[in-house]
């Protein structure tokens, strides 16, 4: 953990955004959204439901057009052509909240899918890599059950193994922990936490404040669809400079 | 009643009638393989970027789905010599029962598609799967499985529909029973065997759209 909270020039920055705004036909979802990730940064997105956290790290990978201001992703802009869209989405990795495992695969061939049929790797060679990342996410014993056979957690850890095969050089996370059982929360942040110490850049939307404290450099708070405030997260809890994350901090500390 | 039943028509025709039995499955089979290519391509091409392509399918689904199959076969074996396409009549009665049966599909298996969670779809896009790749290897099967009994159905009136290619004398089981009845003249006793042939082939069918889905479709769901 670096704990600076300066982000690096566009330039050496893995993720930049900037000036990014999108509307959902009359509703604006995002206004003039400037963020810039560094490599190996992790940063933490909170904020209430509807405050458009979702949607900014579903435009990173273009699940969602954004309308007008710049996204580069390693130096590549994303446009609107199939190709450059591809391209980021190669590199990007996405963790949802519903896991959206392939129902029809196997734990062993929803890892090998994207990597075969993507980056054209052999099946030997996506085996292995998956293989590999399903050992690294505990749940190697499992590869060939099908996902309904899995607990939440488990498939959660799946699904993140299933990213990973594709070699991303960034993470997002859109709410991992929120579609499961309480038990099995740790589980899933534990693989993330160790998926942060080995210096992968993420960013992840969650409410889990233990794992914002432990895992992030910076955490970022949003209300209706604006970046509010950022800080350390030394500082983002302990001296919330907006009445906005203030009440939001309110809110969910005495829930969590 | 003062009828008396005579098999001996019925009897003799037998082996004529047995090997018909396989022009109805070869009917069957053909039209089957038409209709899910037309299905399968249909659904693709209806959310095409291409406008008059969307179009094309949707008038496509209507034209065939509001019209009798009787006047839509009459129509292909009549209408296309007329544009140079002449065709026997037992090609002829395949196009037509992929077609007829291909409309049905395409609603059927868009159907299934529909139910499919955009989770899905965004799960493949995201990992940097082109959007035919996702239909393919993504939606496709669960799709498939989620509407495999209508399939079914629909596929099993197919077969039973190929009784109609009788009408441009296709060869098939119907047109052989109206061979013997008509030079027999015992209706009752021949359209009384052959309602019993079309039973057991719809058993058939049913046993073998049932393998398929064991084989196919038992991975399991919560």
């Amino acid at each position: 953990m670096t704990g600076q909270s300066s982000p690096a020039a566009t330039a050496a920055a893995m993720i930049s955004m900037v000036g990014v705004e999108k509307w959902y036909g009359d509703f604006k979802a995002l206004t003039d959204i400037d963020l810039s990730v560094r490599t190996g940064e992790k940063i933490v997105l909170c904020g209430p439901s509807g405050s458009g956290k979702s949607t900014l790290i579903r435009c990173i990978n273009h699940l969602e057009a954004y309308q007008k201001g710049e996204i580069r992703v390693d130096g590549i802009l994303l446009g609107d052509s199939a190709r450059t869209i591809d391209a980021i989405r190669r590199e990007v990795g996405m963790v949802f909240q519903q896991f959206n495992l392939f129902p029809h695969m196997t734990v062993l061939e929803n890892c090998m899918l994207a990597p075969m049929r993507s980056l054209r790797a052999s099946k030997a060679e996506a085996e292995a890599t998956a293989r590999k990342l399903l050992a690294r996410v505990k749940i190697l014993e499992q590869a060939d059950k099908y996902p309904a056979q899995l607990s939440g957690g488990q498939q959660q850890r799946v699904a993140i193994a299933r990213a990973l095969c594709m070699q991303p050089k960034v993470m997002l996370f859109d709410e991992p922990t929120s579609a499961l059982d309480p038990e099995m929360v740790k589980e899933v942040l534990d693989t993330m936490i160790g998926l942060a110490e080995e210096g992968m850049t993420m960013i992840c939307v969650t409410h889990e404040m233990g794992f914002a404290r432990q895992v992030a450099d910076r955490v970022i708070f949003m209300a209706s669809g604006a970046i509010v405030e950022e800080a350390p997260p030394a500082e983002f809890f302990t001296r919330p400079r907006h009445e906005r994350t203030r009440a939001f901090l309110g809110e969910i500390l005495r829930t969590h | 009643m003062n009828y008396k039943l005579d098999f001996t028509p019925v009897l003799d025709g037998l082996p004529s009638l047995l090997t018909a039995c396989l022009g109805t499955f070869a009917l069957a089979i053909g039209g089957m393989i038409l209709a899910i290519i037309i299905g399968i391509g249909g659904v693709m091409l209806r959310d095409s970027k291409i406008a008059p392509i969307r179009w094309f399918i949707k008038s496509f689904v209507e034209v065939i789905r509001n019209t009798p199959f009787l006047v839509q076969i009459y129509f292909i074996y009549f209408a296309l010599p007329l544009a140079g396409l002449r065709l026997d009549p037992t090609p002829t009665a395949i196009i037509a029962l992929g077609i007829n049966g291909g409309a049905y599909a395409i609603e059927i298996i868009r159907g299934g598609v529909q139910s499919i969670s955009r989770g899905q779809i965004e799960a493949g896009l995201a990992l940097g799967l082109h959007k035919t790749q996702v239909f393919r290897l993504i939606v496709l099967k669960p799709a498939l499985r989620a509407i495999f009994p209508s399939l079914t159905s629909q596929f099993v009136l197919l077969t039973l529909t190929t009784s109609i290619a009788s009408a441009i004398s296709a060869y098939e089981l119907t047109s052989v029973a109206q061979q013997i009845e008509t030079s027999s003249f015992r209706s009752f006793e021949v359209y009384g065997v052959v309602t019993v042939f079309y039973l057991v082939i719809s058993w058939l069918m049913m046993r073998a759209f049932g393998m398929i889905s064991t084989r196919y479709f038992s991975y399991p769901v919560k």
